[in-house]
Parts: structure tokens; sequence; C-alpha cells
């Protein structure tokens, strides 16, 4: 009697629990983990490569999912034409770079200035323009596909999303816009690699580095670098200024918000702004990183960096930089590991299991449950 | 006698009409090859949209996965009938036909025992079924072995074109309800998400099926389907009659289910779920149902395609692609069944005929940049589709089709936000 009560009350807590899908996931985890220890053993060198790679393109999704993140966390719209933004934020920076040589625009009014200070002005103007662009393109988007459909039921706005995205995407396909054709992107400045092997030694161009050295560029640590300013601005804007407080008040409760003087639709588009602006410094580093642009480079990178927002727990900014990061380190791996393409299905996999095991995220709150 | 409703005959009388006069027009060659195989194209993107439109159009919940499980049902058919013409065995029939009868079984046993225990989380019901499947797939596979070979030759014992029509058509079938057991699986866990988070795992769906097609050669094992290099040597099985009579039974399918107090619930789950709840509808299980149900056109209307031009490659699944029968949805209006075969068949007439016929070169690049405009103008004038009230009288349900004040709920959901 005692026995048979006893294994009730466990089965009861087993289910309550739910230990099966824990164990389930638990599965995955040390499959995954366990095949990944395995290579890594085997190659510690290509595993310590693959996690700097994970660091770069996870600092590229995280400066995207911010503006997913935020828009999400104010409107509830997953903002499909974000990611589209990114490419465009792409486009103009390679026209500004390849047809006006926008960044060494200094040393060309001021000949006597010192190239690298010229660059290092020219590129900030050029990362600079392609932002504030991006956000007025996003902001008009907002205002004409967006805005009338405020009071819609959530659906119709994700499919004009959808529809806005596929617009972005075919009008800069058009050839008298962007192209169609995939470009290289000549960046703004020259690549230093550099490898570790004992310690840290230049890579001269031309020469392969040694076996079982970690490669790494000054593109890492300018994307590292700019991503990390840029979210420090965002979180202070956020934290501290007026705009950030009437963001915050906004994603809490629109119809008080309203009621307490908030300009809504206001802070709406400027949330919009930032998050274009971000999405286009990102599809400048992306571009620099990659080397190369096309009208549909958008697409995917824009659903990982939403992966990366849901993952971090969508509207927490610190949750979209871990999400991000967590995500390019799962993409090299699987990339790396299993095979490139599978890099996609691992992300959606992880989307998958994000939303049932805690749909919330790393870092989101419990959301109240609506009716 | 029980009378005949005229509405009813009617829509069969029009529906053979139709059908006679394009198998005479098909039959005489006064169609070219390109136009019938158009016409082919647009009574699948007919059964694929109306899948869609079940789900999303009466059961209010947002797909992308639509184009997944057509791309599950056209390899899974295409394999059958490779392997009998090509290979001459019948071992992916034999196979398939276990897996899905014995897959089923574990769907039924898991679920029965399921519910002897309430309250279990998606997840580990997800993981209970998972491991069901695969076992049902491993005895499958030990079982369908030896039978192989005496299938093949009983097979064989049958005129070669007659054999042909067999396997083909228990290729579709079989292969939609493949299609279908997978949505059954994916779906239970997923179908508790919200409205967009739905979607947005659909789409992951679509995209991981597209990837793992992408690698069917390696990842997969399957050789035949030759990965992203395309599969090649399906024979080209697909007829305008086959195609109408798939069409046929699914739309009286369709309008039956919607008829029916099935229809009524599923409806009803998509008008405001809590009221549903309150009326005693089991709103989980007419998710699932209705999902199950519109994977299983979209795995039909795959296993059809793929016989078309007996031609595969994973690129034709791409998910920008599986924004097609969305966008068929929502022009021909959701939740209207003959609003969704009209645009269906406009959209792959015009789009891929006419256009490309008769307008000048270049203007490929404009349809791309000119339909997503006319997606947005729909959704921001016109939300309920161009033909959104418009609904043939035997097609037509006894319930409105699509509410009125879109504005009340969001007021509502305004509030709760």
């Amino acid at each position: 009697m005692e026995k048979s009560s006893k294994i009730s009350a466990l089965y009861e807590r087993a289910i309550r629990e739910r230990w099966i899908g824990k164990g389930f996931l638990a599965l995955i985890a040390v499959l995954a983990v366990g095949y990944i220890g395995f290579n890594a053993k085997e190659s510690p060198s290509l595993f310590f490569q693959q996690l700097i790679n994970g660091l770069q393109i996870g600092f590229v999704y995280a400066l995207v999912a911010l503006g997913y993140t935020m828009v999400y966390g104010i409107v509830r719209l997953i903002n499909f034409a974000h990611g589209d933004v990114f490419m465009v934020g792409a486009f103009i920076s390679f026209f500004a770079i390849d047809r006006f040589e926008l960044h060494i625009w200094p040393s060309k009014v001021f000949p006597a200035i010192h190239p690298n200070l010229s660059l290092l002005i020219g590129t900030l103007t050029t990362i600079l323009m392609t932002m504030v662009f991006c956000a007025l393109m996003a902001m008009t988007i907002e205002r004409f596909a967006y805005k009338p459909l405020r009071t819609a039921p959530r659906i119709s706005a994700l499919i004009t999303a959808i529809g806005v995205s596929f617009f972005l995407e075919y009008f800069g396909a058009l050839p008298f816009v962007f192209t169609p054709n995939f470009i290289t992107y000549k960046g703004p400045f020259p690549t230093t690699s550099w490898y570790i092997k004992g310690g840290i030694y230049k890579l001269e161009s031309g020469v392969a580095p040694p076996d079982g050295s970690v490669i790494f560029s000054n593109i890492l640590i300018i994307i590292v670098v700019t991503s990390l300013i840029l979210l420090s601005i965002l979180q202070f804007i956020v934290r501290r200024t007026k705009i950030g407080k009437a963001m915050r008040a906004t994603a809490f409760d629109k119809p008080t918000a309203r009621l307490m003087g908030i300009n809504v639709d206001g802070v709406i588009s400027v949330t919009f702004a930032i998050g274009a602006a971000l999405a286009g410094a990102g599809g400048i580093l992306y571009a620099t990183a990659y080397r190369q642009v096309v009208f549909l480079m958008g697409i995917m990178p824009g659903l990982k960096a939403f992966i990366s927002a849901v993952l971090g727990g969508i509207g927490s900014i610190p949750g979209a930089l871990v999400g991000a990061l967590i995500l390019g380190q799962a993409e090299v791996l699987s990339a790396g590991y299993i095979s490139t393409p599978m890099r996609d299905a691992v992300a959606f996999t992880i989307l998958i299991l994000v939303l049932l095991v805690r749909p919330t995220g790393i870092f989101g709150e419990p959301e109240r449950e609506k009716a | 006698m029980k009378t005949i409703p005229r509405s009813t005959l009617l829509f069969f009388g029009v529906y053979l009409l139709i059908t006679i006069v394009v198998q005479a027009l098909i039959s005489l060659q006064l169609l070219t090859v390109f136009w019938s195989k158009l016409l082919l194209f647009g009574a699948v993107m007919a059964i694929v949209s109306l899948g869609l439109n079940l789900i999303y159009g009466f059961n209010g919940q947002f797909s992308l996965g639509q184009w997944g499980f057509y791309a599950i049902g056209a390899y899974a058919a295409a394999d059958v009938t490779f392997r009998w013409t090509q290979q001459g065995s019948a071992s992916g029939l034999v196979i398939l036909l276990l897996a899905v009868t014995l897959a089923g079984l574990a769907f039924w046993g898991v679920g029965w025992l399921l519910r002897r225990v309430p309250g279990l989380d998606p997840l580990s019901s997800f993981a209970l079924y998972l491991a069901g499947v695969i076992l049902a797939v491993m005895a499958a596979v030990a079982i369908g072995r030896p039978l192989i070979e005496p299938v093949t030759s009983a097979l064989a014992l049958l005129p070669s074109n007659l054999a042909l029509q067999i396997v083909f058509f228990l290729a579709v079938l079989l292969s939609g309800v493949l299609a279908a057991e997978i949505s059954y699986l994916f779906g239970l866990p997923v179908l508790t998400l919200g409205s967009d988070y739905f979607g947005i795992a659909t789409l992951g769906f679509t995209i991981i099926v597209k990837v793992l097609l992408d690698n069917s050669d390696t990842i997969l094992g399957f050789e035949e389907m030759k990965g992203a290099r395309g599969m090649i040597g399906i024979p080209q099985a697909t007829t305008w009659l086959w195609v109408t009579i798939f069409l046929l039974v699914i739309l009286v399918a369709t309008r039956n289910l919607l008829h029916s107090s099935h229809g009524r619930a599923i409806i009803s789950v998509r008008e405001d779920e809590l009221a549903a709840k309150a009326m005693g509808i089991d709103v989980a299980s007419q998710k699932i149902l209705t999902f199950v149900i519109g994977s299983l056109y979209a795995g039909l209307a795959g296993a059809l395609y793929a016989h078309i031009n007996g031609f595969l490659h994973p690129n034709t699944f791409n998910f920008i692609k599986s924004f097609d029968p969305m966008i068929i949805v929502v022009f021909g209006g959701l939740g209207s069944v003959s609003g969704t075969v009209v645009v269906s068949f406009i959209w792959i007439l015009v789009l891929e005929g006419f256009l490309r016929q008769w307008l000048p070169e270049g203007f490929e690049n404009w349809r791309f940049v000119v339909y997503p405009l006319l997606l947005i103008i729909m959704m921001l004038l016109r939300p309920s589709g161009l033909m959104g009230g418009f609904e043939l009288p035997y097609l037509r349900q006894i319930l409105p089709p699509l509410r009125k004040n879109v504005k009340a709920e969001s007021t509502a959901e305004a509030q709760g936000d």
C-alpha cells in the first residue's frame, strides 16, 4: 500500500514536471555535445576556429535581432521585412563605397589628411549614412504598410510584412535598382589576418597558415567592437532617455501609455527607425565579412536573427545578444560538423524546441496569458 | 425518393462539362503540351491551396508549412513510381504501405496510451509519438523486405500500363497519408503555439524539409533522389483525368467536411477559441484535425505534381514558393472554396502562362514587384479577399464565410496586450 502510493506520487511528479520531454531534450543535447566533443578532440584548432567564426556571425545576428525584438515587443508583429532592410543596408553601403568612394571622402576633400584618419572618418560616415537611410525607409514602410493595420488581426499584419519583404527583394532585384546578380563587396578597408599558435602572428598574404593554428581577422574585431558600441548606445537609449521610457511604457501597455500622454504612433515609428538603423549597420558588417551582396541575402540572416530574438527572450536587449551568440555558435558548429546546409535546419529546430519548452526565451519574463 | 438539389446537379454538371471539354481539347491536341501541363499545375495548385484554406481560412491557423508537406508528398510518390518503372521493383510501394499503416497503428496505440495519462505536456507526448513512429518504420522495413519479391512478381503479371496506373494511384494516396501522418506528429506540439509563432515554426518546417531534400542522397540515404542535383526518370503519369478526379473528390470532401458538425467546430475555432471552448468544442483536436487534412491535400497535390514533368528539384520546394498558396488563399478569400480554386487556376495560367507568353522579355522581373504590392493593397483595402463573399451554391456553408467586424476583435486584443 505504502509502496504503490509512493509510485503513484512519483508518477504524478513525472507527468507534472515533464520528465519524458526533458529526457528527450537531454538525449538530443547529449548526442549533439558528444558528437561535437568527439570531433573537437580530433582537431581542437578547427573547433576553436569555428567558435571564432560563430562569434563573428553571432554579433551580426545580434544587431539584426534587436530590431525584431523591439518591434515585436511593441506591436507584436514579426517584421518580416527587417531582413530586407539589412539587405538594403548592405547594398547602399556597397554603392556608397564602390561608386562614390564615400569611405575615403576626407582625403578627396582635404588631400593633406592622413589616409588612415580619412578612412576612419569616411567609414563612419558610410555607416551613419546607411543607418539613416534604413531608418527613413523603415519609417516610411511603417507609415504606409503597417500603421493602417494596427487594429487589424495580427496575421493580416504578418502577411503585409511578408508582402513588403517580397517587394523590397524583387524591387531591389530590378536591374536599374540594385541588381539581380551576386556582386562582390569591396568593403571599406582591407582584411588583415592573424593566426594564433603559441602566440599571435600576422598572416602574410599568399602564405598558408601553419597546421593547427586559429585564424582571425580585423573584420572580427571591427564587428565585435561596432556591435558592442551600438548595443551600449541602444541600451542607453532604452534605459536612460525619455523616448526609451516611452518605448518601454508602450511595450508594456499601449492604451495606458496613450492615456499617460505618450505619442504611441511616434514611439512605434522611432522603434522601427532604430531597429532598421541597427539592421543597416548589421548589413554593412555582414557584407564586409562575407564579401558578397545579393538581393536575397537578407532572408536567412533575418530569420536567424528572429530565432535569436526568440531564443534570448523577445523584448529583451541583452537576450537578443545572448540568443544571437548562442545561435551563431550552433550554426557554425552544425555547419562544421554535420553539413553546411544543415545549419538552417538546426537553427529552425532550435526555434521550435525553444518555443515548445520555454516560449519566453532565456531572458523573457513570463507573459500574462492572453484570452 | 429524395430529390437532388438543383445546385448539386448544376455543380456536378458544370464540373463534368469542363472536364470533358478540356479532355477533348487535350486529346484532339488543340492545346499545346505547355498549356495542358499548365492546366494540370493549376489543378494541383488548387488542391494545395484548398488544404491551406482549410488550415488558415477556415480554422484560422496561419501555416507556412503547406509547401513542406507538398514536397514530402512529391518525393515520396516519385520514389515509389521511380522504383517501379526504373528498377522494376515494388520495394517503395511495399515499404511505404507498411510504414504508413504501422505508423498509423502506432499513432493510434500511443494515443490510446496517452488518453490514460491526462495532463501530459506536448513535448513529452511528441517524444512518445516519435518513438512509436520510429519503431513502426523499423518494423515496416523488417516485415516489408521479404514481401517485396512476391508483390513485384504479382504486379508484373498485370499489363504494364495498368500496373503503372495502380502503382501511381497507390503512390499518390500513400504519399498523401504520409504527409498527413508527418503533419500529425509535427502539429501535435506545434499547434499549441500562438498564431504567428505557429506560422514561423511551420516556415521552419518547410526550410528543414528543403534542406533534407537537398541532402536526400547523403543524409536521408535515398540514392535515387539525387539530392540537390534533382530527381529524374519519374514516369509522367499525371493526366488531366487523374487530376480532375482527385480535385473533385477533394472538393466534395471539403464541402461535406465543412457542412458537418466537425466543420462547424473548425470554423468556430477561427471565430473565437474561447467561445468555442465554452461551447464544449475540443479546440486542440479540431486544430490538429484540420492541420492533418490540409496536409493530406498538400501531400496528394505534391504526389500529382511529381508526375507532371517527371523531374523534381529541391528548389521547387524552396520556402519562398511556400508563400504562393498563401497568396492564392488570401486573394481567393479566406474561407472561400470556390475562390481558392478559381484563383489557383488564374494564378497559374496568368502568371506562368499568359504573362510569360505575351508580355515582352524582362517583365518577369516585374511580376514579383507587382504582386507583393497587390498583396499589400489587398490586405489594406479588402482583407476578405477578391472573392471574399462569393461561393458556388453547392459549396456554400450555412455559416457566414468571414467575420464582419474585425475591429471588435482587435480592440479586445489591444486591451489584452
